[in-house]
């Protein structure tokens, strides 16, 4: 493979010159990458939606989809399909511009978020140290596209949506941020690969039981403040009321048709798979196996992070087939008073903690 | 400096928590509701006037039309309203069936609201649950109507006929196994009254499902305490009746205050709320749904002893049976004279009312003694409580109105008519 892989950087470099030839073979290697990760996010938020719509149907006593291929499995293609094929409605009172963009604007950070997630040991487009404080500001991004949309849309109903957006996602970031502090306290870093590496030492980690050495434990308040800052920053049930099908009918999407609307349902789902790839990575020791014995040590890395993102994932969809949903005032008020107080004193909690002789993370 | 207005929304008629074709004019200060206009009339069919130019017969369908998620408790007041203006008698055993009926309804209704709120607020699954009980109990209606919805079963003098003995079958079909079909089809072996029983029996577990994803959930709490708060007096004064006047702690049932049919001799408790708002009438409707199996249980008890007749043998009210028209001169006259010409009802005036699972719903005819009435008049509980939507929803927020709206148990057959 590394072969064929030099032979190719050979036959730019001859072809194109030394300098030229080696951009060219960063360029092409990097967009070859690219679509290595954002190929399988698509196949998988596709998916995610047959699963959530499976998953939801068992809880609700109906089968779900069955009617497209075997077992329903061509359902997210028809869907994808159809999506593509209707007519994209641009309301004539909106600003046109601003009304395309702001499905880009949603879309595009959740998939740049990827760039530095590490699927296993070494296997990371971009492996940089600041790749923590690049996540939370892309995920930040996101709330971009929604406003954008409220605004552009030129509608009441779709403002309130972005209004009530802008708000949820501010308060909910700076708990989540809090959350990732602590993170960072206890790994030393902010490269995630560290983070991963980081959790698989400790008293536990040495006796072969890993998963008691993963930063779930010692900081079991934070992973239940950022996964359910997780689930208010995707918008999802029981936080849902930036799109509230009965209150606001969908918020910032309500004048989106086709594939407008699949692209704000896409980032949304790829939302969700980066905050539960992201719960696996801080808290469940991402591609490190529970045991340090076989046979758990023969299954892949890769099998391991992506096993973990889907059953948080699927949590996702159990609380929405559970809760109700919460009003707009009572989220914001568990979101200020109730988890950044939580965040805050947890934070001072770690670093006192980290002062004592009983300092597990040295 | 710019002036400050109200934002107003357009909430409705086409929006997924407008329980049909409400359209709701809000005034909003933030998300605060300042005002709320309701405007109606987007379903009105002028069943008051088509009344009167049909027989009273061909009336009694419109009736399933009004409320149509309890389409029997509707017939039973327009039956009760021509028979108290006929004079006519009604056999015991059609006031029993009668009653359990309107029980099922009751139910039916209920299940309904509890689905449709709980999905208002959020909750989906609840819907789906209730819709499973509501299928069993559209199969009763099936069975003995045919209809799953507009049974028209009730008629004046009784009920269309009697209780069927056998139950409608599931089929196997490419999608259904024969295994699978012979599961579905287990509890349909028996008479419509085993199959009803048997739902009795289940029945009270299912509300303890629906209770246990609700009724303690915090976020449910938070939804719906103090949501739409009305006092007893208010409630009184705006001309409440039924669980939303019981939520707010008047103990007004009209199956207690004027027992029609058998009900003086049933067992059951009114549930009566405290604090009038959003979750004590949940609370009440809950709580009625198990007293309405309660009644159930009482009906199929007697009816499985008391055989007899189900509908008066005045044939100049109710339809002679085929036997006796095909061998009797006076009942071929009988027959044809009925069912061309219509029943005759004696010039007077009648206002007969039912403890719908709404509140309550009167019918207030009038008749000149002709073969259709002079003058119909319906009174819909859902009106006056929609009437009150923006009393109860001011000083609240968006996502309150559609819980209060959802606690309301709109209907919009019956208040646009």
């Amino acid at each position: 493979m590394s072969e064929l892989v030099q032979s190719f950087q050979g036959l730019l470099v001859s072809g194109l010159g030394p300098q030229l030839g080696d951009y060219a073979f960063i360029a092409i290697k990097t967009v070859v990458l690219i679509l290595c990760i954002v190929l399988p996010l698509m196949g998988a938020v596709a998916y995610l939606t047959l699963w959530e719509r499976k998953f939801i149907g068992w809880i609700q006593i109906r089968l779900g989809p069955n009617r497209v291929g075997p077992l329903g499995l061509f359902q997210p293609i028809a869907d994808g399909l159809k999506a593509l094929v209707k007519e994209l409605i641009i309301p004539a009172s909106s600003n046109k511009f601003l009304f395309l963009l702001a499905p880009v604007l949603a879309l595009g950070p959740a998939l740049a978020a990827w760039a530095v997630i590490p699927f296993a040991p070494e296997v990371v487009l971009a492996d940089v140290n600041a790749g923590l404080l690049y996540l939370m500001a892309m995920t930040s991004m996101g709330v971009y596209g929604v406003i954008i949309a409220g605004w552009a849309s030129n509608s009441k109903y779709a403002f309130l949506g972005a209004m009530r957006s802008a708000a949820q996602i501010v308060a909910y970031e700076i708990a989540m941020g809090f959350a990732l502090v602590c993170v960072l306290l206890v790994s030393h870093s902010l490269n995630l690969s560290d983070i991963v590496n980081g959790q698989a030492k400790g008293m536990f980690a040495a006796q072969g039981i890993n998963f008691l050495s993963w930063n779930w434990l010692p900081l079991l308040p934070m992973v239940l403040v950022y996964f359910i800052s997780g689930v208010a920053e995707t918008n999802r049930a029981p936080f849902d009321v930036v799109e509230g099908e009965s209150e606001i009918v969908a918020g910032h999407m309500i004048e989106y048709s086709g594939m407008g609307f699949a692209t704000f349902f896409l980032a949304e789902y790829a939302n969700m798979w980066l905050i539960a790839t992201l719960s696996a990575i801080m808290f469940f020791g991402g591609w490190a196996s529970p045991f340090g014995f076989a046979p758990f040590t023969w299954i892949p890395p890769i099998v391991w992070l992506l096993g973990k993102a889907a059953v948080i994932v699927t949590m996702f969809l159990w609380l929405r087939a559970t809760f109700p949903r919460y009003r707009y005032d009572q989220i914001m008020r568990l979101g200020w008073k109730v988890f950044i107080p939580i965040t805050i004193v947890w934070l001072v909690l770690i670093s006192a903690w980290m002062q004592t002789p009983w300092n597990i993370w040295s | 400096m710019a002036e400050i207005r109200n934002y107003t929304l357009n909430f409705g008629p086409q929006h997924p928590a407008a329980h049909g074709v409400l359209r709701l004019v809000l005034e909003l200060d933030g998300e605060v509701i300042q005002r709320a206009d309701p405007h109606i009339g987007l379903l009105h069919r002028a069943t008051e006037k088509l009344a009167e130019h049909k027989t009273w017969i061909q009336s009694l369908p419109y009736m399933d039309r009004l409320d149509y998620v309890s389409m029997m408790c509707n017939e039973h007041a327009y039956c009760m309203a021509i028979e108290k203006l006929a004079g006519i008698e009604v056999p015991e055993r059609a006031q029993y069936i009668r009653v359990m009926f309107d029980e099922i309804t009751r139910v039916l209704n209920h299940l309904l609201w509890l689905g449709a709120h709980a999905i208002d607020i959020g909750a989906m699954t609840v819907f789906l649950y209730c819709f499973r009980e509501r299928e069993d109990l559209m199969d009763c209606y099936e069975a003995v109507s045919g209809a799953r919805m507009h049974a028209a079963y009730y008629r004046p003098g009784g009920v269309y006929r009697d209780l069927p003995d056998a139950m409608p079958q599931y089929q196997p079909s490419p999608y259904r196994s024969e295994k699978k079909v012979r599961e579905l089809n287990e509890n349909r072996q028996g008479s419509l009254l085993d199959f009803i029983e048997d739902f009795t029996r289940r029945f009270p577990t299912y509300v303890d499902e629906y209770e246990t994803l609700l009724t303690d959930n915090r976020i449910w709490k938070q939804r719906t305490v103090g949501i739409g708060v009305v006092t007893p007096e208010r409630a009184k004064a705006l001309g409440f009746t039924g669980p939303m006047l019981r939520g707010s702690g008047v103990e007004w049932d009209l199956r207690r205050k004027q027992p029609y049919e058998v009900y003086d001799r049933m067992e059951f408790d009114i549930p009566i709320g405290v604090n009038g708002d959003c979750y004590d009438r949940y609370l009440v409707r809950i709580e009625e749904m198990r007293e309405s199996n309660k009644i159930i249980r009482q009906c199929i008890a007697w009816l499985r002893a008391n055989p007899g007749p189900v509908i008066t043998s005045n044939h100049k009210v109710a339809a002679p049976s085929r036997v006796e028209m095909k061998s009797n001169m006076e009942e071929l006259i009988h027959h044809f004279k009925l069912f061309t010409e219509g029943m005759h009802v004696p010039s007077g005036e009648a206002y007969a009312c039912v403890e719908h699972p709404k509140g309550e719903f009167g019918i207030y005819a009038i008749s000149d003694g002709a073969n259709k009435p002079y003058r119909l008049k319906i009174r819909a509980p859902g009106f006056p409580h929609l009437a009150a939507l923006n009393e109860m929803s001011r000083g609240h927020m968006l996502a309150d109105v559609v819980a209060i709206i959802g606690t309301q148990d709109i209907v919009f057959g019956e208040i646009d008519r």
